[in-house]
């Protein structure tokens, strides 16, 4: 961008943040899934469903698909890369110290490359996009741990 | 191209206050001139007191105020029974009232109720709840192609059993101008109630409600350089007569017994409660600003605007205007940026002092029609001038060039 963009801006788009959003990870269905479940943000419409593949108390797989902005999607591709394999008390983990860390509460140090989402904590109105799939994702390990045949998630709005 | 504005950016004291900015979110609200703000602290330095209640002077002079800025926003939009002009909250509350209290008393089961895909949620969800608590038919009549209501469709939905049409003025997702009395004719055939949303008209364009041919017409006042928290319905007299009251309270009486109440008259019976004087006094002024530069000139000014912004966007690639042609639209502008969402590009845009909507634009129905879950939508208003859209098409270019170069 040859126009003016302000620092904290650049940290809330970095290229790994472009990347995701270009060229989303695990963005399918899981036809087998133990859960799903959806996030929407009804200010603006976006909309994703995450599905997870439990194997005991193992993440197997995890994906989404939807729609919503760079910060909405690359949070949603690095999530799934982050969670896959990780048990559930990790993945709970994770979700905690990803929304300290965009909520500016934590320096999320255990993040890795998730730390790529620290500029969103000067951006209050994009937290809800970084953590839309995040939630999702919860509500869906939630639904996958009260049984084998998990209800459909509440439709939401 | 040199669009110069229609009225200075010092006339309003944000603008002035903040030069670089570059304000095209005014189908959202509008900013205020001095005249609107100098009225409503005038109105408390001098005549405030709670109207229609005390003898004595003070109350009289807040009558007064109040009476004089109705009589002259309803000469403004065309009506000359000013009794029919019921000051709301602005266009929901409007709407709702009609849905509400028209609404119930009037529509049954077996009955219809036709919408557009073009309205915002204020001028849909009402007449939806509204089907679904009486049983009534709820339909939405689809678009052409261009986004423009489809007539002859509508024709055809309007039967005898529909007791209402709602359709809107100005679409504010898309700029679509609609053609009112086409519309008023089509629901009067069938001896339908013809209502209006002109959230997006009477900003922009000279209303003549006497001769529009619809049965109600709300508004927003914050929309047209005044207050936020007024606007207004104006309906013909024998409707509202017709009607039983919305909220019931202080004013709106004519005799309270121990088992009954009989109403006030027009427009009292649809106002309860002290009534939003502040908010009247500054719409009034703000209608006399848009007198003094005249809607034909305000019109015209934002079909420039308009026009040029069409132009020049379309020559950036992968943008995609939504909406029928410049010709045909209100003072907006709605687009897409292929692989770039419009929370994205408004990040972006607002980084560079451009403030413009992203989003659904509260036309969920119309934003899945469309096969988008969101749009950027910059409009326009009497302070802005071709500048604010070379800025805005520059901006929009760059951040394509950013979010494409990334690999």
């Amino acid at each position: 961008m040859t126009g003016p963009m302000s620092a904290d801006l650049e940290e809330l788009y970095q290229s790994i943040i472009l990347d995701h959003n270009r060229r989303p990870q695990n963005f399918r269905t899981i036809p087998d899934a133990s859960a799903h479940a959806d996030g929407l943000n009804p200010m603006c419409g976006d909309q994703f469903t995450v599905w997870l593949k439990m194997n005991g108390d193992v993440v197997e797989d995890v994906s989404f698909q939807g729609s919503g902005c760079a910060i909405s999607k690359a949070s949603a591709s690095l999530m799934t890369q982050a969670v896959k394999g990780k048990t559930r008390a990790e993945a709970e983990k994770l979700f905690d110290s990803f929304h300290g860390l965009v909520t500016g509460h934590s320096g999320g140090e255990d993040l890795g490359r998730l730390k790529a989402f620290s500029g969103v904590s000067r951006f209050p109105l994009r937290v809800k996009c970084a953590t839309l799939a995040w939630h999702a994702m919860r509500s869906a390990l939630d639904d996958a741990a009260k049984g084998p045949a998990s209800s459909p998630p509440e439709p939401q709005a | 191209m040199n669009i110069k504005p229609l009225a200075p950016r010092s006339d309003f004291p944000l603008l002035a206050g903040d030069p670089k900015l570059r304000y095209l979110d005014s189908a959202a609200t509008t900013q205020k001139p001095q005249a609107v703000l100098d009225a409503i602290s005038g109105y408390y330095e001098r005549d405030n007191a709670n109207p229609h209640r005390g003898a004595y002077t003070l109350s009289a002079a807040a009558t007064e105020a109040y009476q004089t800025a109705r009589d002259s926003i309803a000469r403004f939009l065309g009506a000359s029974d000013p009794d029919t002009l019921i000051f709301t909250r602005g266009t929901t509350e409007s709407l709702n009232l009609l849905a509400t209290a028209w609404g119930h008393a009037n529509v049954k089961k077996g009955d219809r109720i036709v919408v557009t895909r073009l309205e915002h949620h204020a001028n849909f969800v009402p007449w939806q709840q509204l089907a679904l608590a009486t049983g009534a038919e709820f339909r939405i009549c689809e678009l052409t192609a261009e986004g423009e209501i489809d007539l002859a469709k509508l024709s055809e939905l309007v039967t005898k059993n529909t007791k209402v049409v709602a359709f809107g003025h100005v679409s504010n997702a898309l700029g679509t101008v609609n053609p009112v009395a086409d519309i008023a004719a089509i629901a009067h055939r069938a001896g339908a109630l013809a209502v209006c949303d002109g959230a997006q008209g009477a900003p922009h364009l000279t209303v003549g409600f006497d001769s529009l041919g619809v049965d109600a017409y709300a508004f927003s006042g914050h929309k047209m350089l005044g207050p936020m928290g007024i606007g207004g319905l104006i309906a013909k007299r024998d409707l509202l007569e017709s009607m039983p009251p919305y909220q019931m309270g202080g004013d709106m009486i004519a005799l309270v017994g121990d088992a009954a109440t009989t109403w006030n008259v027009l427009p009292h019976k649809f106002e309860a409660g002290t009534p939003n004087v502040e908010g009247a006094v500054g719409l009034a002024a703000a209608v006399g600003y848009l007198q003094a530069l005249g809607m034909d000139r305000v019109h015209s000014h934002e079909s420039a605007l308009v026009r040029y912004a069409t132009e020049r966007l379309s020559t950036v690639e992968d943008v995609t205007l939504l909406g029928p042609p410049a010709a045909r639209r209100g003072g907006l502008v709605s687009f897409t940026l292929r692989d770039v969402h419009p929370h994205d590009l408004s990040q972006l845009l607002d980084a560079e002092s451009i403030a413009v909507r992203a989003g659904h634009h509260c036309a969920q129905p119309l934003m899945r029609a469309l096969g988008v879950n969101a749009t950027t939508r910059a409009s326009f208003y009497v302070y802005n001038d071709s500048s604010d859209v070379d800025a805005l098409v520059s901006a929009v270019a760059r951040v394509r060039e950013r979010f494409t170069a990334a690999v």
